[in-house]
């Protein structure tokens, strides 16, 4: 009977449930302003493509440990918790590994050592101890959400900058790849949007254009994070501590 | 010089309405007087020998690299294509190909470097500061002479914006910002600032005529009219090939290739000491550099330590190399000790770049060590890293990182030292 109380007095969906959501979005993002999860978003940010299944899976894997260990939270015993929580997400990792090697192939290649390593992500580990261990199912599946989210995010805004400078294209890998900008290859059928070997057109004006190598070493990734962190903190002034 | 500090006072602008205007108008106006602004509260130090002065110090220690690179860039121009292969013929057309190279490079890169030094001093509400003075003056030094431009305005923005501006503006960069802009081009458009092709002016390879010089732009066109006006000889339209054997290669590539004895076939060692050979614009010529370095060390800007301690640890590493390179004369480790030093750019980043008092260690032990870390990986990097055929610029961005923990250590020891004694 007072549970049903309760019930009724919480909506499903309410501002407490928006604030899970929204909040590691900006305010409290896994990455910009907690710091967490920086290697892989080093690592696989060349590709736009490679991001969206890392974040996706990263999505999956926070919203359903973070699930699980909450519906587990009142029978797992506070000294084995920890290998409690490894458990759950490993399996969740496995699932995710297994339905990405029969899907596409290739990306689970490319990604490689780095889907298995969403195990040791600090963010999904951070999430199970800071909330799911202390907060009923729903909200624990939200902020999983949520969290999954900030951090997709920010790799795909990483990813963006780095393919387009680094590489000159989008989505490469992708059914909806794009060319943006380099020289052609009609032997081996390359077409860019901005043909730079061109001899008229908008491409003869990009004739002196080059891609950024900088942009596909993974030290370009600290840098692109390092400036969003600075832009973000200059935008959302909640964030700079004055001390 | 009343009236002219008269007229100055007047166009002085707001400084509450327009903070960017006074923060440039301040900049240059303490360039020509002392501020009449006193300060307020407390004691301050003063000495004549401030900030200013010692940027320009340097800057004037610079001065005779200036001059020799762009005379060499037009020397090395024509030596390629075989016309006025003399060092003193055609001493016009070298100077002003050189110019022409050379200005645009010095423009660009104070222009983006001070645009973004301006705009920062006028948000943060500070004056100018001058350290971007002695950057702006070494960037075009460390650069190959036909590096593109907007790939020196990318890489001078990133140096200045990530290197000096994200950690507090002049003084308070952790990294040389010079090298950090040269480091920068080196590593996302390799292609431009390594390999053999980069290093000579004005020299494009032709599919079917193999290499050749590149057509003269409009800037020779003005030169051209003007020499022709005094009856001297003139550029012409290029499009000449270059001379049998040609390879823009610098001493150093062809070492890590063949070893001494081709670098010797190739540049006299004369050429090599004097500066007369292929490379960065302004760190083939030893004896002007070192000029340089007297100039800093005699005025006291830059430290000895740091000097003497690099070519110590430079020469040490040079010297084992040679010994466990045994008999095999080909290989780079066979090249003599001293050669090491006066084929790449070891004095130029010795007497400008290792002695930054900013980014250096600052205790003198700890200089001691910086110095002499900074000659053993620089040599190991040169020679026994077949991807990086110089290693100054790597090894001293690596050890300016290690400078504060240096620092830190001769400081810890020195507190020990004396807590023992008491």
């Amino acid at each position: 009977m007072a549970e049903a109380a309760v019930q009724t007095k919480e909506p499903l969906f309410g501002k407490k449930e928006r604030k899970l959501l929204i909040d590691p979005l900006n305010d409290n993002n896994p990455i910009t302003v907690q710091v967490l999860g920086i290697c892989s978003a080093l690592a696989v940010t060349t590709l736009v493509f490679k991001a969206l299944v890392m974040s996706i899976a990263v999505v999956f894997v926070c919203a359903f440990a973070n699930l699980f260990t909450s519906l587990l939270r009142n029978s797992i015993p506070k000294q084995v918790r920890m290998i409690a929580q490894l458990v759950i997400i490993a399996s969740l990792v496995t699932i995710v590994e297994l339905v990405l090697k029969a899907l596409n192939y290739p990306v689970y290649k490319e990604l490689s050592v780095f889907i298995g390593l969403i195990i040791t992500n600090c963010i999904v580990m951070g999430r199970l101890e800071a909330f799911a261990m202390a907060n009923k199912p729903w909200r624990s599946f939200l902020d999983g959400i949520g969290n999954g989210l900030g951090y997709g995010l920010i790799l795909i805004v990483v990813a963006i900058l780095r393919e387009i400078f680094g590489k000159g294209t989008l989505m490469a890998g992708s059914p909806v790849e794009m060319k943006l900008i380099g020289p052609n290859n009609e032997a081996e059928d390359i077409v860019y949007l901005i043909n730079t070997a061109a001899e008229s057109g908008i491409g003869s004006y990009f004739s002196w254009y080059a891609n950024n190598n900088l942009m596909v070493l993974p030290a370009s990734a600290m840098f692109v994070i390092g400036v969003l962190i600075w832009i973000q903190r200059s935008w959302n002034r909640k964030l700079v501590d004055i001390s | 010089m009343k009236p002219l500090l008269k007229f100055i006072k007047k166009i002085e602008p707001d400084k509450k309405k327009s903070p960017f205007l006074h923060t440039l108008f301040d900049g240059f106006f303490t360039f020509l007087y002392s501020p009449d602004s006193t300060t307020k509260g407390g004691v301050h130090i003063r000495d004549g020998m401030d900030l200013k002065r010692t940027m320009v110090m340097v800057v004037l220690a610079m001065q005779a690299c200036y001059l020799l690179g762009t005379y060499n860039i037009g020397h090395q121009h024509f030596a390629a294509i075989g016309e006025h292969a003399g060092l003193f013929e055609g001493f016009h057309l070298k100077l002003a190909y050189g110019l022409i190279k050379l200005l645009p490079i010095f423009i660009v890169a104070h222009v983006v470097g001070l645009g973004i030094e301006f705009w920062y001093a006028s948000k943060k509400g500070h004056a100018i500061e001058e350290g971007f003075l002695v950057t702006g003056a070494l960037i075009p030094l460390i650069m190959p002479p036909d590096l593109p431009l907007w790939i020196l305005a990318v890489s001078v923005a990133f140096a200045v914006i990530i290197g000096k501006e994200a950690f507090g503006g002049t003084g308070m960069n952790i990294l040389n910002v010079a090298l950090l802009c040269r480091v920068f081009v080196f590593f996302a458009y390799p292609t431009e600032i390594s390999g053999d092709e980069v290093w000579i002016a004005g020299i494009t390879k032709d599919e079917n005529l193999g290499y050749m010089a590149e057509n003269y732009d409009w800037l020779c066109g003005i030169a051209d009219s003007i020499f022709g006006w005094f009856g001297w000889s003139q550029f012409g339209d290029g499009g000449a090939l270059v001379v049998e054997g040609y390879t823009g290669a610098t001493p150093l590539a062809i070492a890590a290739k063949d070893g001494w004895a081709e670098v010797t076939n190739k540049y006299s060692e004369a050429n090599m000491i004097w500066g007369m050979i292929p490379g960065s614009i302004g760190e083939t010529s030893k004896p002007l550099i070192l000029l340089g370095a007297a100039i800093l060390l005699i005025t006291g800007i830059a430290s000895w330590r740091v000097m003497l301690s690099m070519f110590i640890g430079a020469a040490l590493v040079a010297m084992g190399m040679n010994a466990i390179a045994g008999f095999d004369t080909t290989s780079f480790l066979a090249v003599p000790w001293y050669a090491q030093f006066y084929m790449g750019s070891f004095f130029f980043a010795m007497a400008f770049m290792a002695t930054d008092p900013v980014t250096a260690a600052s205790t003198n032990t700890g200089k001691w060590i910086y110095g002499f870390m900074i000659g053993a990986v620089g040599m190991i990097v040169r020679v026994l890293n077949p991807a990086y055929p110089e290693g100054w610029m790597l090894a001293i961005l690596f050890m300016n990182v290690f400078a504060p923990l240096i620092d830190h250590y001769v400081l810890e020891a020195n507190i020990k030292k004396r807590l023992s004694r008491a």
